[in-house]
């Protein structure tokens, strides 16, 4: 089947090295929690809060395009950015299940976006010494972004934490829910021990300790509890998600799958 | 069940090209810090700003309309305020 812009509609199948496959997980991530914060616009709780959201999926949309962009020309088979984000289907996909979950109301968006930015700011930080130029460049770029998603993340959860009764009920329940998707921040398998060897990857356990820190500092800060340690939820790197993953890549991949090579 | 409307502020960005802070418009915030990510997530999208200032809207003591006779049109006929009768000597050079 070929679609009317000359373009395959089908889903295409990647040759995957580890290399390829570590730059496809970070791009994944960023596109899904990209697309995760884009269903608040117009209709977070105020006008500020849709630009301050909308403004953290562009900068998450802007990384996963670079990722997807040396993804792609690591296979070295001539696709495009866009081939890689609307032609695969979600077991393709290797992002992190935190990333995936639905919006949920603005408590949980907040804690979700404060426990994947406190993850990931140390570790772009850690990725600009990678040995692969083109990720520690892109590592550069993204490091500066998500200070400031931490920055307001952050600020959020201490208000809403320290907030009303409704607030700190919405924010506890988030934070259970979404607690045991922290472990698979600093899964290693055997792909992300070969980049960790290899230079490519940063270990993610250097980044605990700073993960950790940013953490007590702003629970202390919105009085909130530290959860207790319980059972992780797994699968994202390989593919395995949530049933939420699925109906989101419809409703994202639909456009390009429908008119191939649209454009606007 | 009703709630607080949050406060206003009033924002000032200074531009790259800009020595003053300037007037842009005005943010709803809770406090001062979320008034600041406020105005920097709705002002300084396309790059304008290198400095941001907000202020309480209520902090601002403005000027009443109905006064622009009193204040403002004594002035109107005291042209020789503006610096356009002096000569400026040639070794001064531009000012």
């Amino acid at each position: 089947m070929s679609g009317r812009g000359g373009r395959a509609l089908t889903t295409i199948h990647l040759e995957e090295t580890p290399h390829l496959t570590y730059v496809l997980r970070l791009a994944d991530s960023a596109l899904v929690l990209s697309h995760r914060l884009s269903e608040w616009c117009g209709h977070a709780p105020m006008l500020e809060e849709d630009l301050a959201l909308a403004n953290i999926a562009l900068d998450l949309l802007g990384q996963a395009r670079l990722l997807y962009e040396h993804a792609a020309a690591l296979e070295g088979r001539g696709r495009s950015e866009d081939d890689l984000a609307y032609l695969r289907d979600a077991p393709q996909f290797k992002n992190l299940l935190i990333c995936e979950l639905p919006r949920g109301d603005f408590a949980f968006t907040i804690v979700r976006q404060t426990l994947v930015s406190a993850f990931f700011h140390p570790y772009w930080q850690l990725a600009r010494s990678s040995t692969d130029r083109t990720l520690a460049a892109i590592a550069e770029k993204a490091e500066k972004e998500v200070a400031y998603h931490l920055r307001h993340a952050g600020a959020w959860l201490v208000r809403l934490g320290d907030g009303t009764e409704e607030s700190r009920r919405r924010t506890l329940e988030a934070l259970d829910t979404l607690w045991p998707y922290t472990g698979e921040l600093f899964e290693v398998d055997a792909v992300g021990e070969a980049m960790i060897e290899a230079g490519i990857a940063p270990d993610p356990a250097s980044v605990r300790p700073v993960f950790e820190d940013t953490l007590d500092r702003l629970f202390a800060e919105a009085d909130l509890p530290r959860p207790a340690p319980t059972w992780m939820q797994t699968g994202g790197l390989r593919g395995v998600h949530t049933e939420h993953l699925g109906h989101m890549l419809a409703v994202m991949q639909h456009l390009p799958r429908a008119y191939p090579g649209a454009r606007w | 069940m009703a709630e607080r409307p949050m406060p206003l502020w009033e924002v000032f960005i200074r531009s790259r090209t800009g020595l003053a802070h300037r007037h842009v418009g005005s943010v709803h915030a809770a406090d001062a810090e979320m008034a600041l990510q406020a105005a920097r997530d709705t002002y300084t999208r396309r790059g304008e700003g290198l400095s941001i200032w907000v202020v309480p809207s209520a902090a601002i003591t403005a000027s009443d309309p109905a006064d622009k006779g009193p204040l403002f049109e004594p002035t109107a006929s005291k042209i020789y305020r503006h610096p356009s009768f002096y000569e400026i000597p040639e070794e001064v050079g531009h000012m």
